[in-house]
C-alpha cells in the first residue's frame, strides 16, 4: 500500500484516554505534495490524531508511517522530516524573532550559513526585516502566525502539520497565510492542515471530515460536493457532521 | 550527544534568564540578604546567663570563683545567697538561669584530697540557655581552680571538667550556621529554579514546540541543568565572601574542596528539580512537591539538629538525604580543615546521587505521552 508518493499512511489508528476514545480507527493516506485538509468540529479528535502523526502521542492501537517511518517505533526519525505548528502559539516570547528561528533551525541540523541565508530570505519575502531583533512577545498576532509557520518550514521538511494556523486571524492576513502555504507546497512540502474555516477547505486538494473520532468523509472538495449534492463545503460539512455527539 | 544543539539550547537559556526581570537579581540578592541577616537572628549563642550563687564555703577560693564567673563574658552573677531557697526564688522570678551551690568546707576538702561536689542547677524552661549556662559555669569554675593551684603552688584533688568544645570553643552559633546557610541557599535556588523553568515551558506550550523537534532528551535536560551549575557557583561565592568579609570566617580547609562539593550538590538539586518538573503538569504542583522535599532536606539533614541525636531509624533515613553529605563536608572543611581524603565517602555519596538523579531526570523527561 505504501509507495514513494505516499508520505502519510495510517491504518486503524486509535487513541483512548481511559474510557474515552478520542480517535477511533482512522485510516487515511496523504500523497506527496498534497495540501490535505483535516476538518472536524471542536472535540472531533483532529488534534489528537495529528499529535500521533507527529510523534507527540503514542497510539493506543493501529499502525502507520509518516515520511516513511513507523509512527510507533521511529517517532524521533519522523521528527527530523516534519514541521509542526501547534494550535497554541508556542515560540519563546522572550527570544527575538531571529533567535527563535535560529534555535529551531539549528535543532533541525541546518548548517549555520544556510540558516542565515534562509532566514534573510524569509524576512525578505514576508517583509519582516525590521522585526529581526524584536522580542516575539512584542509583535502582533498576525506576524506571530507567520513567524510560527516560518519556524516550522525553514528546514524544508517533507511534511508540515498545521493545527488551526489561521484561528483568530483577520481575513486579509488569512489570505496571506494561504499564500505562504501554497509557496511551501510548490517548494515540494506536503501540507496537513486542520481548520474551521470551510472556505479554506476549498483551497485543499483533498479533505477529510472527522466526526466523533472517526473519518466520515474523505475526497476532493469537488468530489464531496457531488457526493452530498451540495453547492458549498459548508453544506457538505453540515450534512456529514449532523449526527455528531461531541462538540464544545 | 550533539554539542551544537546543546550549545544553542544553553544560549537560549542564558538569553531567557537575562531577560527575566527577577531571577538574575534574586540569585545574587537572596544569598546576600540571607547571609547578612540569618546568622544574627538564628543564634543559639547565649550571653548574660544569670547565675545565683549560694556560697556555703566563704573562703578566698569561693569568693574568687564568684568574681571570675561574674567577669566571664557569658555569665553574670545576679545574687549571692545564704540559702538554696532564696536562690530558687530568683529563678522563679526569672532573674536567674542557673544556681551554683558551693558546699561547706569546699576549699578544705579540695586541699585534703576529698572530692567535694559543687552543685549546679539549671533552669530547664529555656533549655538551651540553661544547658549552655551550666556548661559555661562549669568551665569558669574549672579555670578558676586551675589558676588558683598555679598561683598558690598547691595541688588540689582532681576536679571534674565537663565538655570542652573543640573547633568552636564557645559554641558560637554563627560559625556553625554559616556553612549550613550556604547549603540552604543551594537547596532552594538550585532546586526551585530549574523546576519552575521547565514547568513554565510546559504551561506556555513551548515544550511542545521542542518535543516535536528531533532535539535529544539528554541535550534538552542538560540545557536545564548546566546553567544551575553556574548559578550554584555564584551562590557559593557570595556565601564564602560574606562569611569572610562580614564574619571573618574562612574555611580551615581548601576553598576548592568547598567548590567541588557545591558543584556536585548543585547537580543533585537541579536534577531533582527537573525530575519533579517532569512529573508535574503545573507550576503549582511542582512548587508543592519541591516544598515537601525541602522540608525533609532541611530538618533531617543535620542542618539545624544534629543527626546523632535523632532516633536510630531516622538516622538510617538520613543516609538517603543528599544534603546530609554536603553539610558534613561543609562543616568539616570550614571548621576542622578536613580535605577530600578525609571525606572521600561523603564526596562519593554526593557524586553517586548527582549521577543517579541526573539519569532519572533524563529518563523521566518524555517527548511523547
Amino acid at each position: 500500500m505504501m509507495d514513494k508518493d505516499t508520505v502519510i499512511s495510517v491504518k486503524d489508528l486509535t487513541k483512548k484516554f481511559g474510557n474515552f476514545t478520542a480517535v477511533n480507527n482512522i485510516t487515511l493516506q496523504v500523497r506527496r505534495g498534497e495540501i490535505f485538509g483535516f476538518l472536524g468540529a471542536n472535540g472531533a479528535g483532529k488534534t489528537t490524531a495529528m499529535r500521533m502523526l507527529c510523534g507527540l502521542s503514542y497510539p493506543t492501537s493501529g499502525s502507520g508511517t509518516v515520511a516513511g517511518y513507523d509512527i510507533s517505533r521511529d517517532a524521533e526519525e519522523i521528527k527530523r522530516h516534519i514541521g509542526y505548528m501547534s494550535q497554541k502559539f508556542s515560540l519563546y516570547e522572550n527570544l527575538t524573532v531571529w533567535e527563535n528561528l535560529n534555535l529551531f533551525a539549528t535543532i533541525y541540523g541546518m548548517p549555520s550559513i544556510k540558516i542565515r541565508e534562509e532566514i534573510d530570505k524569509a524576512f525578505e519575502t514576508l517583509g519582516m526585516k525590521d522585526l529581526r531583533n524584536v522580542l516575539v512577545k512584542e509583535i502582533p498576532l498576525g506576524w506571530k502566525q507567520k513567524l510560527a509557520f516560518t519556524a516550522a518550514t525553514l528546514h524544508v521538511p517533507d511534511i508540515v502539520f498545521l493545527d488551526e494556523p489561521t484561528g483568530g486571524v483577520d481575513p486579509a492576513t488569512r489570505r496571506k497565510f494561504w499564500e505562504m502555504i501554497y509557496r511551501a507546497s510548490s517548494d515540494g512540502m506536503t501540507i496537513f492542515i486542520t481548520t474551521h474555516y470551510l472556505d479554506e477547505a476549498e483551497y485543499c486538494h483533498r479533505i477529510s471530515i472527522m466526526v466523533d473520532g472517526t473519518i466520515k468523509a474523505l475526497d476532493s472538495p469537488e468530489g464531496l460536493k457531488q457526493k452530498y449534492h451540495a453547492d458549498t463545503m459548508d453544506e457538505v460539512f453540515r450534512i456529514v457532521a449532523k449526527d455528531a455527539q461531541r462538540f464544545d | 550527544m550533539d554539542r551544537r544543539i546543546l550549545k544553542i539550547l544553553l544560549k537560549k537559556e542564558v538569553a531567557l534568564m537575562k531577560r527575566n526581570a527577577i531571577i538574575p537579581r534574586l540569585i545574587v540578592v537572596m544569598p546576600i540578604l540571607v547571609m547578612l541577616i540569618i546568622p544574627f537572628v538564628t543564634t543559639l549563642d547565649v550571653k548574660n546567663v544569670g547565675v545565683a550563687v549560694v556560697d556555703n564555703d566563704h573562703t578566698q577560693l569561693s569568693r574568687r570563683i564568684i568574681a571570675d564567673m561574674d567577669a566571664s563574658e557569658h555569665l553574670s552573677v545576679v545574687g549571692c545567697h545564704f540559702s538554696y531557697d532564696e536562690a530558687l526564688r530568683q529563678i522563679e522570678e526569672g532573674d536567674a538561669d542557673a544556681i551554683v551551690t558551693i558546699p561547706e568546707d569546699y576549699l578544705n576538702d579540695l586541699t585534703n584530697g576529698n572530692k567535694p561536689e559543687m552543685d549546679l542547677k539549671a533552669n530547664g524552661v529555656n533549655a538551651t540557655k540553661g544547658m549552655l549556662g551550666a556548661q559555661y559555669a562549669t568551665m569558669s569554675i574549672a579555670n578558676t581552680i586551675l589558676r588558683w593551684q598555679e598561683e598558690q603552688g598547691v595541688s588540689l584533688s582532681q576536679h571534674d571538667v565537663s565538655t570542652i568544645n573543640l573547633y568552636n570553643r564557645h559554641l558560637d552559633f554563627r560559625i556553625y550556621m554559616i556553612p549550613a546557610l550556604i547549603v540552604v541557599l543551594l537547596i532552594i535556588i538550585c532546586g526551585f529554579l530549574p523546576a519552575l523553568n521547565l514547568v513554565s515551558e510546559k504551561e506556555s506550550g513551548t515544550i511542545e514546540a521542542m518535543n516535536v523537534t528531533p532535539v535529544g532528551r539528554l541535550e534538552f535536560v542538560l540545557s536545564k541543568l548546566i546553567p544551575y551549575w553556574v548559578v550554584g557557583i555564584i551562590v557559593v561565592t557570595v556565601g564564602i565572601l560574606i562569611g569572610w568579609l562580614v564574619y571573618g570566617l574562612v574555611p580551615e580547609g581548601s576553598v576548592l574542596d568547598v567548590y567541588l562539593a557545591a558543584i556536585l550538590f548543585s547537580l543533585v538539586m537541579s536534577s531533582l528539580g527537573v525530575f519533579i518538573a517532569n512529573m508535574s503538569a503545573t507550576i503549582l504542583q511542582s512548587i508543592f512537591t519541591m516544598f515537601a522535599f525541602i522540608i525533609v532536606f532541611q530538618l533531617m539533614s543535620g542542618l539545624f539538629t544534629p543527626i546523632a541525636s535523632m532516633p536510630q531509624w531516622a538516622q538510617c533515613i538520613t543516609y538517603a538525604i543528599p544534603p546530609r553529605y554536603f553539610i558534613e563536608i561543609m562543616r568539616s572543611v570550614y571548621l576542622k580543615g578536613a580535605s577530600i581524603s578525609d571525606l572521600w565517602g561523603q564526596y562519593a555519596a554526593l557524586a553517586g546521587f548527582a549521577l543517579l538523579l541526573c539519569l532519572v531526570a533524563a529518563k523521566t523527561y518524555r517527548k511523547r505521552v
